[in-house]
Order: C-alpha cells, then sequence, then structure tokens
C-alpha cells in the first residue's frame, strides 16, 4: 500500500529527538491556550507562527509545533467547560452541557478523564480518515484549472459563515475587506504599483500576520480591557477534581455514542462551512434524539453528553485539515490561521505539495499522531496542573499575550510601522466585532486575496477575455452552484439552527461565540 | 444606527477604492484582465455589502459606555505608543511599562501591576532573548 509506506517515511522524519520535543511542548501549550478562556487555538497558533519562524525552525519543525497546538487547544477547551461551565474555546461550548453538572455532582474528575478519552478517539480516527482521504482529494484536486480554483475561493468564502451565519452582508463585506486589503502592493501578474500611494512601506503588501495577530490577539486583550475582565477564571475551590480515573464500565457502554460522533464530526469537518463547532453540536443533538428522547438524562451530567461533542469536535480538528492540506482552502477560522503557517513557510498547499514535498505532509500527519498520544498522557495523570493555569487572573494574563505578540511581530520584521499597522488592526478588529462582522473573513480574504486573483487571470489568460470560461466546465459550475447554496440556505435557516443551539445552551455566550467565529 | 453610519462608511470606503483602483498605473507588461478588473470586482461587492447593511441595519450592538470606550482609546493609544517606543528606549523599558498600565487598567493594585510589568518584561527577555536568541528592540541602554 502507498499509503502505508507514506506514513512509515512519515513516521521516520517525525521520530527525531527535536522534533518529538517540539511535539511535545506544542501539545502542551495548546492545552494550556485551550483551556484559557479568551485564548482559543485561532489566537494560539496566531501568536506562536511570527515567533517559531523567527526562530529559524524549519518547515517540518515549525507544522510539527504549530499543529501540536492546534490539537492540543481542542482538547483543553474542555477543561474549562467542565470545570467553570465557561467553554475555553467555542467548539468546546457543548461540553458545558453535561461537563459541568458532572463537576456539580462531585465527578469532576471522571467527567475530565472521560472527555480525555473521547478526545483521544475524535482525533485518532480522524487522523486516519485524513490519511486515508486526503490523497483521494488530491486526485480530483489535479483536475482543477485555474477557472475551477477561481470557484473554489469563491465557495470558500461563501460557505464560511457556516448554517449559523446571521447576517450574510455582513460576511460578504469580511471578505471584501480581507480581498481588498490583500490587494495592496506590487501587483504580481504586471509588477504595476496597487493602492501604496507612494508609501514605501506599502510596496510589498501588507503581511498577511501583522493582521492576524492583531485582528485575533490584540482586539481581545481590548475586549477584556472593555469589560475589565480582570479576575482570574477560576476560584480556587472550584480546580478540586475528585478521582480520576473514568469508569471502564461507562466507555465499554459508549462505543456507539464514540463511532457516531466520530463520523459527525469528521464529516463537519471536511465539508465546506461547517466546522469544529458545528461537529461537536451535532454529534450531541444526534446523541440526544438516539439516546434521550424524553431528555431525562442529557444535560444533567450524562457522560454520553460529554463523550459525544469532544469526540466531534476533535474529529471535526481532524477533518477540517483535509479541505486545507489537499485544496489549500481552509473552511474555519483556525484553518485559516495554519494556512497562514504554510503560507510563511512558502508552501503552497494543494495537489502539489504532496507530489513534491511528500515528507513535509507525512512528516505533519505522523506528528498529528504522535501528539495524539502525548495529549491523551498530557490529559489523564496531568489534568489537575492544566486545572490550576485556570487560577491565573486575567489581568496578568492578557498583558503577557499583548507583550508576546509584539515580542513576534517586531521580532519578524524588525518596524515600528509594522507593529503600528498590528495596533490599528487590533483596534479594527474590535470595532468590527462589535459591529457583528465576522473576523475570519477578512483574514482568509487577506491570505487568499492574491492567489484568488491570480487564478481569474490565468483563466481569462486562456480564453482570451471570455469571462464565460469562469462557468466552462460541469466541474466549476458544480462548485458555484455549492457556493450559492452555501451562501443563499444560512439566510432561511440560519436563524433557526441558531435558535436550536440557543435553546440548548441559554446563554450569552453562544451570541458572542457566534459572532466570533471559530 | 451604528449598522447605518457603518454602512455609510462602508460606501465611502467603496468609493475611495474604486477612485484607488482607477489611478492604478498600467506596467510595460500585459495581460488580458490588467492590474484593475479584481479590484472593480471586490469594490463592487463592498459597495453592494455596504449598501444593504445601510438599508437592512441590525438591532443595534451594545456599545461600552462613554468610561470604558475611553478605556479602550486609551489602551489602543498606550500600544501605539509602546510600538514607537520599541526601537527608541529599548525592550526592557517599554515593556515594563506597557504591562504596568494594562495590568493596572485591567484591576490589578499600582504596585503589583509595577511587579507584573517588570516580571513580565524580565521573564520574556530571558526566555526570548536569552535562551531562545530572539532579537528584541534595543535602546540605548542596549536591551
Amino acid at each position: 500500500m502507498d499509503i502505508f509506506s507514506n506514513l512509515a517515511d512519515g513516521f521516520a522524519v517525525a521520530f527525531t529527538a527535536k522534533h518529538l520535543l517540539l511535539a511535545l511542548l506544542g501539545c502542551f501549550l495548546g492545552t494550556l491556550m485551550g483551556a484559557l478562556p479568551g485564548l482559543g487555538p485561532a489566537n494560539g497558533v496566531a501568536i506562536l507562527i511570527p515567533i517559531a519562524f523567527t526562530l529559524g525552525l524549519g518547515p517540518v519543525a515549525s507544522l510539527i509545533l504549530l499543529t501540536s497546538v492546534y490539537y492540543g487547544a481542542m482538547y483543553g477547551g474542555r477543561i474549562s467547560s467542565i470545570l467553570l461551565n465557561i467553554p475555553g474555546d467555542e467548539p468546546a461550548m457543548m461540553t458545558c452541557l453535561d461537563g459541568y453538572p458532572m463537576a456539580q455532582q462531585g465527578k469532576a474528575g471522571e467527567a475530565l478523564a472521560l472527555s480525555g478519552i473521547a478526545s483521544f478517539v475524535g482525533s485518532f480516527f480522524a487522523t486516519w480518515g485524513l490519511v486515508l482521504i486526503a490523497p483521494q482529494l488530491v486526485k480530483i484536486a489535479l483536475l482543477f484549472g485555474p477557472a475551477e480554483y477561481f470557484a473554489l475561493f469563491t465557495m470558500a468564502f461563501a460557505t464560511l459563515g457556516g448554517v449559523t451565519a446571521s447576517n450574510q452582508a455582513k460576511s460578504a463585506l469580511a471578505a471584501a475587506l480581507g480581498l481588498g486589503i490583500a490587494m495592496i502592493g506590487s501587483d504580481s501578474q504586471t509588477g504595476s504599483e496597487r493602492f501604496t500611494f507612494g508609501h514605501i512601506h506599502l510596496y510589498d503588501g501588507i503581511d498577511f500576520l501583522i493582521a492576524i495577530v492583531g485582528l485575533f490577539a490584540i482586539s481581545e486583550v481590548l475586549i477584556f480591557i472593555e469589560h475589565h475582565r480582570g479576575g482570574s477564571a477560576a476560584q480556587s475551590g472550584a480546580a478540586k477534581i475528585g478521582k480520576l480515573m473514568p469508569d471502564f464500565r461507562t466507555l465499554t457502554r459508549s462505543y456507539g455514542t464514540m463511532i457516531r460522533s466520530t463520523i459527525i464530526g469528521f464529516l463537519s469537518g471536511v465539508l465546506p462551512g461547517a466546522g469544529a463547532s458545528l461537529g461537536s453540536f451535532l454529534s450531541y443533538s444526534v446523541e440526544k434524539n438516539t439516546l434521550d428522547r424524553e431528555g431525562k438524562t442529557f444535560g444533567k451530567g450524562d457522560p454520553r453528553g460529554i463523550i459525544a461533542p469532544e469526540c466531534g469536535n476533535n474529529a471535526a480538528a481532524g477533518g477540517a485539515l483535509v479541505p486545507m492540506l489537499s485544496l489549500g482552502v481552509p473552511g474555519s477560522g483556525t484553518t485559516a490561521v495554519l494556512l497562514a503557517v504554510l503560507l510563511q513557510l512558502n508552501i503552497t498547499p494543494g495537489p502539489l505539495l504532496f507530489r513534491n514535498n511528500p515528507d513535509i505532509v507525512w512528516g505533519l500527519i505522523a506528528a498529528l499522531f504522535i501528539a495524539n498520544f502525548m495529549l491523551l498522557a498530557l490529559n489523564l495523570p496531568m489534568v489537575g496542573l492544566f486545572t490550576r493555569v485556570l487560577l491565573v487572573p486575567t489581568r496578568i494574563l492578557m498583558p503577557v499575550v499583548a507583550m508576546i505578540s509584539f515580542v513576534g511581530i517586531y521580532g519578524l520584521t524588525g518596524s515600528t510601522f509594522d507593529v503600528m499597522l498590528m495596533v490599528g488592526f487590533g483596534f479594527a478588529g474590535w470595532l468590527l466585532r462589535k459591529l457583528g462582522i465576522p473576523l475570519v473573513p477578512v483574514i482568509l480574504g487577506i491570505l487568499l486575496g492574491n492567489e484568488m486573483e491570480v487564478n481569474m487571470r490565468r483563466a481569462l489568460q486562456i480564453s482570451d477575455g471570455d469571462w464565460s470560461i469562469l462557468l466552462g466546465s460541469p466541474l466549476a459550475i458544480g462548485i458555484w452552484a455549492i457556493a450559492v447554496a452555501g451562501f443563499v440556505l444560512p439566510i432561511f435557516f440560519g436563524k433557526k439552527v441558531k435558535k436550536q443551539m440557543q435553546a440548548e445552551h441559554s446563554e450569552e455566550e453562544v451570541e458572542e461565540v457566534v459572532k466570533g467565529g471559530d | 444606527m451604528s449598522d447605518r453610519i457603518f454602512g455609510l462608511f462602508g460606501l465611502a470606503l467603496a468609493g475611495f477604492y474604486f477612485w484607488a483602483t482607477s489611478i492604478i498605473p498600467d506596467s510595460f507588461m500585459v495581460d488580458v484582465v490588467g492590474p484593475r478588473a479584481f479590484p472593480y470586482i471586490v469594490g463592487t461587492v463592498l459597495a453592494i455589502c455596504s449598501l444593504y447593511i445601510l438599508l437592512r441595519p441590525d438591532a443595534e450592538p451594545d456599545w461600552p459606555s462613554l468610561r470604558n470606550f475611553i478605556e479602550i482609546i486609551f489602551a489602543t493609544a498606550v500600544m501605539f505608543l509602546y510600538a514607537w517606543a520599541l526601537s527608541r528606549i529599548g525592550f526592557v523599558i517599554a515593556t515594563v511599562f506597557a504591562t504596568f498600565y494594562l495590568t493596572w487598567r485591567l484591576g490589578s493594585k499600582p504596585l503589583g501591576a509595577l511587579i507584573t510589568g517588570v516580571a513580565t518584561s524580565a521573564g520574556i527577555y530571558v526566555v526570548f532573548h536569552l535562551i531562545l536568541g530572539l532579537s528584541l528592540a534595543k535602546g540605548p541602554l542596549g536591551f
């Protein structure tokens, strides 16, 4: 089997002392960032990109570090959901529903252990899914010409809001803002200066990392300042977790839940416009409807109510890597940030990546497997360590986060102008969040803008200026159809789905979280 | 109301974008589409969305009180100042002050905030500069 020999090569790449150490560090930092409310996976990875890059880690090493952070954050999000009823990151929202009641019944340790195992199962099988499906998708992607790629990028924007998007005009506007910013600098095709107004700092365009760190990390700091949320997330008593042993009978009883949730989660990760949050929401709803129609145990501390969303969101995290690696089109905020990692390293994801740099792809996938086992080890016996982090007050934590962002961007560019630009993006990000304009399409626009334009121009070059080439093949028409459906359907169904989410979790976080994107 | 103002702003931005697109110079290299077509499309999307937001605004977002809004402005200003000061007085001193301000405004007592500032600055300097070898902004004192 081709895949297995590739995977074996991948493990050979990943099994060096340096890479294992980086994976461990990434898992640790990731779990930490996932656990802390206000520092989700997207934020965490964004802050670390410039630092990993300035430290001169090679492509494989940086990718191993940062994807371990990504997987780790998905594990970590559950900790504060269970202990404090505050989701550490968006996908962990559904884990609150049964996790917190369990903690109140004195079964926090059991809930943490079960959810840790569920996270492992979800992401382990999703990584296998990635191994099996990504190469197949690459074969399809080889059929894509520039017109199809242009359609694909449009689809990524149209479906990004997902079914919960509340206002499609605002999502589209956000995408246009991002694309507009991407146009700044010299045109890659003809060399014309665009939107630089003779300003020398703008000739190379705006570095997407500056925008990402500003929009995510700095705006988060401003949100905390606005609400004076300076206290620690947990009171000292709340970090008690009790016995840590998972109940094996519960585990064996819930294998059906695990299988269903992993499949649902993985599919929502792969499909455009779904993502980890929807993955955990769907898994939870399906389990609730199949196992507990009358609502007797779910929502009151049923272990299966933790296993389902945790399997679901971790499987979705793995699934989201499929379109990102094989097509270069991310489906969520966090994978958009991972795309930024690749672009920063001058790696263009897509079919060519699998053909020309198999060591990177398979090394990365092997690292994901390794990270998974490390995370299981970190999250079962050592979970007490992470719960203690919740005692650190945010008035200390957030300034540190801000300063590390500054260190990263300054280290990367060494330019006062760029650092100020980052602060400007931070303030703009705060304003946009207030107005309910999602930030993820802005980021994606900045990341994909040039690639999208290049593909459009290549297509028209081929057709000698005939715009109908953009709809010139059945494949392209199919992609456009999905794009239109993905953009229009939420207008009719979005409110309904969101209402359902809110009914399950009737706190204002839903609103906050849905606005923030994943 | 906020959405209507933002819609107007978006329209103005789109107008500006159109104008800035129209003055993009041609270069000696040419392709069929040219450097202006895609920005025009982007500007059009921007204009249509802004118009929609202007005409069909969402419910009013909950804005912070004036006091909290001033807090935000000040925090942003301090970070701007920090960016400006970095290359002039060096990383260590600038960071002590910036961290002090943010920690203080997030609710620490001044003395505690100062200690946090010093600890953060020294901690980052040791970890990122001395151990990891990242180059930080150097001031006249050499750190």
